[in-house]
């Protein structure tokens, strides 16, 4: 076995920034988020990351501002501690260790040094009980505290954050669970309760699905399963309560948020549409429709100017209060399932895949960013539960990514399916995919399969379908059509024996194209479109088809559900050898001769990379992860490593990501090449290091001026004298101005470093 | 913040016939101006001199048609049986025609009475017609015979009994007046000429031969005869250039276009079909009888056709001129510079430019979707303009709100109104290929929701009906095409070779690999 120390599997892409409202600091400069075991940091203004707090080793379940220092924050954590930041400059001041898994966060100005926080009761697994605690900490000038002074305030709360509010500066707590609203009145140390009846006579669903309080005013706000909101007012007296029902949201009210200033209340669900009802007249209200996935979250910031929302779609939303978007601060979207292969842009060497509904998204690995999304579907997106809509299930790109093929398709649950074949040609001018071609009827079944031949000069699609048909596409074929316009249309149609076709795929050359046919491999010529030869290697259906690249291209390799891995010689056609692997993945890099793996055994996913050549593995990592691969792709790299190290080698030309079943993107990274980033970064940290300035320009290109000349005359002294030079010039820009000597004086010392001597040895200005 | 995005309008491969050059040269004609005749009109022949009258033999008269007369400036009626054939000299003065009795009479276009009488044939002589020097008149009859007169003297210069059944089609030569073609009840098509006094050239139709025409040049010769049009080059001695059967029954008459040399064909079936020169049909006429003569003026400005039952049809040429008196009476539109109004401003180099965002504009039915108004969106869609000029935008909406969910909602709650429009709506598209599958689970849906109600109103009921009928029909038309395609299944299958493929025993070379070690 090889040995896997150097080469780590390593997640990639960023975690959701969505679990938790995000967090406006008091200024309006930033926006706080969670993501995974992270708290980020992004400027409202630029929709810049700026940095993140790293520290906890778990899930961040919640983030809020301290209320006696707005420029730190509190972060709870699900591995038991409560973190106490400064977020400007990314500092932990203080760590709390509660010792429990925390879910949620509250604060109020009232009560000064005491935490509120969800806990679950760790009575049942299954029956999950959470618990809200008031948590005092301990004054202590160590890092780290333990916090064990725990007073509970109310069991049997629901375990989403958003039922529970602080009300009129910390007067009074309200939580809601299932049907019943909870007030907690902290001067009285008493509990009102009320209830709603579970359906009413119209059928409404009563369960509270969030909460809001005034901040001035003792008014409840509520939102219901059914979209309705209730104000609730006079609950200081537990018989005379009243409260007022307003009914806009068709779905669940996910989210209700007050305005500081308590004049307007903000309201959001699955609609996507952001509400604004003008507290006092609630029949008034303002819309912000279409902002993306429904809304999850609302925060406001503390002056009233700025709201944030955050969408299932991975994606915080910062508008203006003038009801403007002012910035979109966007995630890799991870659905519930990615449908779609992940495929790399050959222009823009990005990864794409599945976004938001009926989009492709566009993201760059290197840059950790989201570059944009493409719309598939053009249709209005209709947010609504449970809604069939069009999903783009498969896309392809060709070799010079000049051409995009989706499938879309809607209906799976239904009988009818409906499903188009759209073709995507690159425009040089807006620098985007326009769409092309669209087929109707492609096929009178699903398409299964789909790809593009992998030759420079023609080309050409092949779609399979479960009609039992493949179907080739050419671009203008058609002659009967008068313009010359470059429509695509069908070319030839296949089958072999009625059977269902399950995969399809083009030689390296494009001289040869493979259809398995179940358990058959059909090989074609797409020249004159004969069928040439076909493999055969029962049982088992063929899952996974690939030809083998470069000097191996003489190999077809095929995967079956019989768990066995097949390569055949296409000279010979005869099996060259097959083993006995359950492969969920067959992914060939198309820099290389190496095939990577996946193989699922007994609940956790090994990888194996190997040429077809010869049926042992170049490297082999058990136990990746626990979930089975379904998509993998290996992304070239900008600037190839070389690492000569017999394990490290196949990923000196390109990078293997992959996706788990839960949707984490992870790849392999090396030794060499983590060096090679901390060393960039250790570089990037003393450039960041000296603020760009006209100051630092002026004297950033003497010093270029200077190294110039001195690599000419004297090319051995140039090092010592280069960084000598730059930690004076550095002591003298760090410096504060107040510890400096007067200007007067540095002046003539200042101006005689920048003199270069004639003598050639240049000598120490400062010294 | 996206926009909302406005429902998608499929574009629809046009169905039928695809629209060339000749087709709109073809179409420009006007609607027809049908003159009724006392009988089938046999023969129509245009006068080679302007104004281009025209000579239309039907029954016992032959009438003389001016080019915009509904009523005849000319007519000669003296003719004591069936007059057939009459046809102009090539300067336009004389005409000659056959009879039943046999006569051939030659009239001056002028005068009333006939100026000379050949009598000879025995039987029926159905085609006369002028030998190109003007003097001589050839007839072909029913008695087997050609006969070539003298016109000064009114005698008989030769007879011909070459063929073996009735002659009953001719074409003289307009570049050697010695040489004329006739075409036979005997299948055969023959080329005379008077110098030997014999026919030089024989060719086989097929079927009798109902007409023979010559190209300008002469050097292609069309015959049509049963459901058959045969070109034949005679250049190469009477060698079938085509064989084209475009009709499904006998195609009596043939003419040529003097635009371009197409030809022009028209049969019992009551189509008149226009061929291009790889002889493709590029357009089709339809008549409301079946065709027996046809003919077309000099420079196309005319296409006259007659029919069995009598009815002399004249279409006439559409004019640019036409058309501009039809425009110039519309009330003319706001003119450019109003649109281009206030936006051909360029800015110069220091003013301050504030963008104002553009204003997208949306149909009313994207406007009524976007606030989720689904009944109302679906009525303008089937606003009488859109769904009858525009199907496709009815359809797009209906699918749209399928799409929503929302298609049972925008169905339901209607009065007998507008339920009667969705019906007819789809009475007439349900089977449009493009269309049936939303159109059929429009139909599903509406009788779902209308069942309890719907013998309230008995138009309704009938219209339910009638999609029954027609439903019905086309579901049996399917199952016979199905069948059809299964004979031909078949057929093709028997018709490909059997191919040996060729079995690579493969011996599966099971090499226990590493990989499972490992």
């Amino acid at each position: 076995m090889v040995e896997t120390s150097d080469i780590r599997v390593v997640r990639c892409g960023g975690s959701k920034v969505n679990l938790t409202p995000p967090i406006i600091s008091s200024d309006s400069r930033f926006v706080l988020c969670t993501s995974g075991d992270l708290v980020k940091v992004y400027s409202t203004r630029t929709e810049e990351w700026l940095h993140s707090l790293q520290g906890h080793t778990n899930q961040v379940t919640g983030i809020t501002l301290n209320p006696a220092n707005h420029l730190q924050v509190y972060s709870c954590s699900v591995d038991g501690t409560v973190k106490l930041w400064d977020f400007i400059d990314g500092i932990l001041i203080k760590t709390f260790v509660i010792g429990c898994p925390l879910f949620a966060i509250y604060v109020s100005e009232k009560h000064t040094g005491v935490l509120f926080l969800h806990v679950s009761m760790a009575t049942d697994s299954k029956n999950e009980c959470f618990q809200l605690v008031s948590v005092h900490l301990p004054k202590s000038a160590e890092q780290e505290v333990e916090a064990k002074e725990m007073s509970a305030v109310s069991s049997h709360i629901s375990k989403n954050p958003s039922c529970t509010a602080f009300g009129r500066g910390g007067e009074y707590i309200a939580f809601a669970r299932h049907l019943q609203l909870n007030v907690y009145f902290f001067r009285k140390q008493k509990t009102y309760s009320f209830s709603l009846k579970a359906t009413d006579k119209k059928g409404a669903k009563n369960a509270f699905t969030c909460i809001a309080c005034h901040p001035t005013d003792d008014c409840i706000a509520t939102g219901h399963e059914d979209g309705k909101i209730r104000l609730w007012r006079n609950f200081i007296h537990k018989k005379e309560y009243t409260y007022s029902t307003q009914h806009w949201h068709h779905n669940a009210v996910n989210t209700l948020c007050f305005t500081p200033e308590g004049t307007h209340l903000l309201s959001g669900g699955i609609e996507s549409v952001l509400v604004q009802w003008q507290y006092g007249a609630d029949n008034r209200k303002e819309f912000l429709p279409r902002l993306g996935g429904s809304i999850l979250h609302i925060s406001a910031s503390s002056d009233g100017q700025l709201f944030c929302t955050s969408h299932s779609d991975n994606k915080i939303t910062v508008i203006e209060s003038s009801f403007k978007v002012c910035g979109v601060i966007q995630g890799l979207v991870k659905g519930d399932a990615v449908l779609t292969d992940l495929m790399i842009d050959p222009r823009s060497k990005a990864l794409v895949l599945n976004g938001k509904p009926g989009h492709l998204q566009f993201y760059s690995l290197l840059r950790d960013k989201h570059l944009y999304n493409l719309d598939i579907v053009q249709q209005e997106y209709i947010y609504e539960a449970g809604l069939d809509q069009f999903e783009v299930v498969k896309a392809a790109f060709d070799i010079k990514g000049s051409w995009l093929a989706t499938v879309e398709e809607r209906g799976k649950k239904s009988s009818d399916l409906e499903f188009f074949l759209k073709l995507w040609a690159f425009d040089e001018r807006t620098q985007s995919f326009v769409l092309n071609t669209t087929i109707t009827a492609a096929h009178t079944d699903r398409i299964i399969s789909m790809c593009f031949s992998s030759s420079e000069e023609t080309t050409m699609l092949v779609t399979a379908a479960e009609d039992s048909q493949f179907k080739a596409w050419c671009q203008g074929a058609d002659a009967d059509t008068q313009q010359d316009q470059n429509f695509w249309s069908c070319d030839f149609v296949g089958s072999y024996h009625k059977l269902n076709p399950t995969n399809c795929s083009f030689s390296a050359d494009s001289s040869l194209l493979a259809v398995s046919f179940q358990e058959v491999i059909t090989i074609w010529s797409p020249d004159t479109w004969e069928m040439l030869t076909t493999l055969c290697q029962p049982p088992g259906v063929i899952r996974d088809l690939c030809f083998g690249r470069l000097s191996c291209s003489k190999y077809l390799l095929g995967t079956t559900t019989k768990n066995l891995l097949c390569c055949w010689n296409l000279l010979t056609c005869e099996l060259e050898w097959s083993t006995s692997v359950d492969v969920s993945k067959l992914q060939p890099d198309p820099f290389s001769e190496n095939v990577a793996a996946f193989s699922y055994q007994s609940k956790h996913t090994d990888l194996f990379v190997f040429k077809p050549s010869e049926p042992r593995p170049l490297f082999t990592n058990k136990n990746v992860c626990s979930e089975k691969v379904h998509r993998a792709v290996f992304v070239p790299r900008e600037e190839p490593l070389n690492s000569c190290d017999e394990s490290t080698q196949w990923l000196n030309r390109s990078q293997l990501y992959f996706l788990t079943q839960n949707m984490d993107l992870l790849t392999f990274s090396t030794a060499t090449e983590e060096d090679r980033m901390l060393s960039s970064s250790k570089q990037l940290v003393i450039d960041d290091s000296v603020a760009v300035t006209p100051f630092y320009l002026l004297l950033g290109k003497h010093r270029q001026q200077q190294q110039k000349l001195n690599t000419q005359s004297h090319p051995v002294s140039d090092k010592p004298q280069q960084t000598q030079g730059s930690v004076t010039i550095k002591e003298l820009l760090h410096t504060p101005a107040h510890v400096l000597p007067a200007a007067s004086v540095l002046c003539s010392m200042f101006v005689n470093s920048f003199l270069i001597s004639n003598t050639g040895v240049q000598q120490d200005p400062l010294r | 913040m996206a926009s909302f995005k406005p429902t998608k309008v499929q574009f629809l491969p046009k169905l039928g016939e695809k629209v060339t050059e000749e087709t709109l040269y073809w179409k420009n004609y006007k609607s027809p101006v049908q003159i009724k005749e006392f009988g089938a009109i046999t023969k129509i022949d245009f006068s080679p001199l302007p104004p281009h009258n025209y000579a239309v033999t039907a029954s016992t008269r032959i009438h003389i048609y001016g080019p915009h007369s509904q009523e005849p400036i000319r007519s000669f009626t003296r003719f004591r049986d069936t007059a057939y054939g009459g046809s102009f000299r090539g300067d336009g003065k004389l005409l000659v025609a056959g009879s039943e009795e046999g006569l051939i009479r030659l009239f001056d276009i002028s005068g009333r009475v006939a100026l000379r009488q050949f009598a000879g044939h025995s039987k029926a002589v159905h085609v006369t017609s002028f030998l190109s020097d003007g003097f001589r008149v050839v007839s072909g009859s029913d008695d087997l015979s050609c006969r070539v007169w003298d016109v000064p003297s009114a005698v008989e210069l030769s007879s011909l009994t070459e063929h073996t059944d009735y002659v009953r089609a001719l074409a003289p030569s307009k570049l050697n007046p010695d040489l004329f073609v006739t075409g036979s009840y005997d299948h055969t098509v023959k080329v005379f000429d008077m110098r030997s006094g014999s026919s030089v050239m024989t060719m086989q139709h097929g079927h009798p031969v109902e007409c023979v025409l010559l190209y300008p040049s002469e050097a292609l010769l069309v015959s049509t005869g049963g459901r058959y049009v045969k070109v034949w080059d005679l250049l190469k001695g009477g060698q079938e250039l085509v064989s084209l059967k475009n009709h499904h029954k006998t195609v009596t008459c043939a003419c040529l276009s003097s635009v371009g040399n197409k030809l022009l064909t028209g049969s019992l079936d009551r189509h008149i079909k226009v061929y291009n020169s790889s002889y493709k049909v590029v357009h089709n006429f339809d008549c409301d009888a079946s065709i027996l003569s046809m003919a077309i003026a000099p420079d196309d400005e005319a296409l006259a056709v007659g029919m069995t039952n009598g009815v002399l049809s004249v279409r006439h040429r559409r004019h640019q001129k036409d058309k501009e008196t039809l425009t110039s009476r519309r009330r003319r539109g706001p003119s450019y510079q109003v649109f281009v109004k206030g936006k051909n401003f360029v800015p110069r180099q220091d003013d301050f430019l504030v963008s104002k965002p553009v204003k997208q504009y949306l149909r009313k039915y994207d406007k009524q979707l976007k606030s989720f108004e689904v009944s109302k969106a679906l009525d303008t869609a089937l606003q009488t303009w859109t769904r009858t000029s525009k199907p496709d935008v009815t359809v797009a909406v209906i699918i749209e709100l399928n799409r929503r969910g929302t298609l049972k909602n925008a169905l339901a709650g209607r009065n007998e109104e507008s339920l009667t429009k969705i019906l007819n709506f789809l009475l007439k598209h349900i089977f449009d290929p493009r269309f049936s599958r939303p159109l059929l689970m429009v139909g599903d849906i509406v009788l779902d929701l209308y069942q309890q109600v719907f013998h309230e109103s008995p138009v309704v009921e009938r219209l339910l009906q009638r999609l029954m009928e027609v439903l019905g029909r086309e579901a049996e038309l399917q199952q016979e095409l199905l069948q059809v395609l299964g004979i031909l299944d078949t057929l093709f299958a028997s018709l490909t070779p059997r191919k040996e493929v060729m079995a690579h025993a493969a011996p599966p070379v099971a090499q226990e690999s590493q990989l499972q070690a490992a």
